[in-house]
């Protein structure tokens, strides 16, 4: 696996492409535009590009507006800000009033990690899990966040993208099939299974090929949706591996774990389980990698974790 | 439409508000009854909207900010056809459409309000979006004046100042009460024209209770070219029924019988004042 670009790059680069050719396509910023690395897309299209100051309420409100009139809006802010200050207006305005913005939380989870907490993200999936009509999309690769964003563009209810600013691994073989809501099996395997969303999918990624090493068969999904959530996936590993990892750029509480956890019990699957996120307390600063690390968010980490779980669990 | 058509309006709208919320046991009945008359006029003089253009991107659009006088606004969108009147019977009523805030599910309504501070930046993104695609539909939205207190009003006026959106009426229905105590013992907003004229709003104030000055307040629209329109409707809480003008309690009370039949004998008592200046009779 390489490295490619930034998430966040592609997002841009995608984002330009696809406006060219639609001038219904607006992007709306709070001061965000050099963040969002969209300097290009207003120096190209800058009757398409809205700029509306520091001010998140506002702009989720703005965007709300604009859409009620069949513009496809990216309302583009870093993910921090945009999902706690303007909640009420993703609540509202968006996912309530069914105006179908896309709302764009970049340098999301820790990628501002050095900042600290005002700058992390840690509760969005679980906010935004419990408000109806919108949904969650997290891509972990170029791949990924290209697709994700071409589906956005006709996708018939309110959506949420986050995603990084750090270069990502390229995942996936271009000819990848990816559809919101539909989760992508990296590798199969029949021991252990890692069901990892956005950038933390690289990292159990990386783990599975440590564990090949020592003949532990790891399957990783990609489930890049959080909402729709492809059941089906989760269940098929529960049935086929006898250890489930989770695996999120996110606190332990309320969002990809819990979502999992819920859907197993529901289901009467008791696999052995492990929600990997961050816990409930004063967070560690650093680089996205370097937080990451610090709560086993990585390769080493991960092999660990799948290997201690397999081992409190008898083979079946 | 004449004046006095209008002025019978608003009381068979006094009698509507009223009748909904004494049936649904719920309502904000000071607030409905203060800005009834500023959508009056929006709607049966200065807008460009009707059941018959609803869908037409050329409409003219209202966005009630203040969404819990949607008792105001139901009354006024079933005198125009938008649905039954008979409909409004069942406001509140379990699985009804008619709830306690404007939604989509109401033919006639445009955005689903009813948090504050929302209202204003709908209405700016709704505004600017006709700019972009030189589309010629005014857009209006009523605040009401303790929802100031909410700082996105005052984001998203910086906006519509930035972007001069002269497409854009901004009405402050100004009855000076919010639910706990009067806006001034709450959380003091004046100097409001001052503020207003500040952000970069070109600003009328008016009596937001008189047909015919709102009429006149109204035709001046836009009023300056390049910027945003606001009008400052200084209002009545309550008005039109005595014992409901200006008491803080009245914000969502719900008459008594007996307090029912008093007010409906005031509005009589209107009708057929009203009738008799036109019928030359006074």
């Amino acid at each position: 696996m390489e490295y490619g670009k930034a998430n966040l790059d592609i997002f841009a680069e995608t984002l330009l492409e696809l406006a060219s050719a639609n001038r219904d396509i607006l992007v709306v910023t709070s001061d965000s535009r050099g963040s969002g690395k969209l300097g290009p897309f207003g120096d190209a299209l800058p009757h398409q590009h809205i700029e509306v100051g520091i001010a998140e309420q506002n702009l989720v409100g703005v965007a709300a507006g604009l859409a009620s009139t069949g513009k496809q809006v990216f309302a583009v802010s870093p993910a921090c800000f945009l999902t706690a200050r303007a909640l009420e207006q993703i609540k509202n305005d968006v996912a309530y009033s069914d105006n179908r913005v896309r709302v764009i939380g970049i340098s999301a989870g820790v990628s501002y990690g050095a900042l600290g907490a005002t700058h992390h993200s840690l509760h969005d999936y679980a906010a935004l899990r419990a408000i109806n009509n919108i949904d969650i999309v997290a891509p972990a690769d170029n791949f990924e966040t290209r697709a994700a964003v071409r589906a956005a563009i006709e996708y018939p209810r309110p959506l949420y993208l986050r995603f990084g600013k750090r270069p990502m691994l390229n995942l996936h073989a271009p000819d990848t099939n990816f559809e919101i809501g539909r989760a992508i099996t990296i590798r199969e395997g029949s021991d252990v299974t890692f069901v990892a969303i956005g950038e933390a999918v690289a990292p159990a990624a990386l783990a599975a090929d440590q564990l090949a090493d020592d003949g532990i068969s790891t399957r990783v999904i990609s489930m890049h949706t959080l909402k729709p959530f492809d059941e089906a996936a989760l269940l098929a590993a529960a049935a086929d591996t006898r250890a489930l990892i989770t695996v999120e750029e996110h606190s332990v509480g309320g969002g990809l774990g819990e979502r999992c956890a819920s859907l197993l019990m529901e289901h009467r699957l008791f696999p052995a389980f492990k929600i990997v996120g961050f816990p409930d307390e004063y967070m560690a600063t650093g680089s996205q990698a370097e937080i990451f690390a610090h709560y086993g968010i990585s390769p080493d980490g991960l092999a660990l974790t799948a290997r201690t779980l397999l081992q409190s669990e008898p083979t079946r | 439409m004449q004046a006095h058509e209008m002025l019978l309006k608003s009381v068979a709208y006094r009698r509507s508000v009223l009748k909904m919320i004494k049936t649904s046991q719920a309502g904000h009945t000071g607030g409905s009854l203060s800005c009834l008359d500023i959508l009056n006029v929006l709607y049966n003089y200065v807008m460009n909207v009707s059941p018959e253009n609803f869908h037409d991107p050329n409409r003219d659009r209202y966005i009630q900010s203040k969404g819990h006088s949607v008792e105001a606004l139901y009354a006024v969108l079933a005198d125009k056809g938008f649905f039954p009147e008979d409909d409004l019977q069942t406001l509140n009523q379990y699985q009804s459409h008619y709830i306690g805030h404007p939604t989509r599910k109401v033919n006639g309504v445009e955005q689903n309000t009813g948090a504050l501070g929302h209202g204003l930046s709908l209405a700016v993104g709704t505004a600017l979006a006709a700019k972009l695609d030189q589309r010629s539909y005014r857009v209006f939205t009523l605040l009401g004046d303790g929802e100031l207190a909410e700082g996105s009003s005052w984001e998203a006026s910086m906006t519509a100042v930035h972007y001069k959106l002269d497409n854009l009426t901004v009405i402050i229905d100004r009855n000076r009460l919010q639910i706990t105590a009067g806006t001034e013992d709450v959380n003091r907003l004046e100097p409001l024209h001052a503020k207003f004229m500040a952000f970069g709003y070109a600003v009328h104030q008016c009596d937001g209770n008189d047909i015919v000055g709102l009429m006149h307040t109204f035709d001046h629209l836009p009023f300056a070219p390049g910027k945003p329109s606001l009008i400052l409707a200084n209002t009545t809480k309550g008005k039109g029924i005595s014992f409901m003008e200006d008491t803080v309690k009245w914000h969502h009370r719900v008459p008594t019988d007996a307090e029912y039949e008093i007010a409906t004998r005031e509005l009589d008592a209107q009708e057929a004042e009203l009738k008799a200046v036109n019928s030359g009779v006074r």
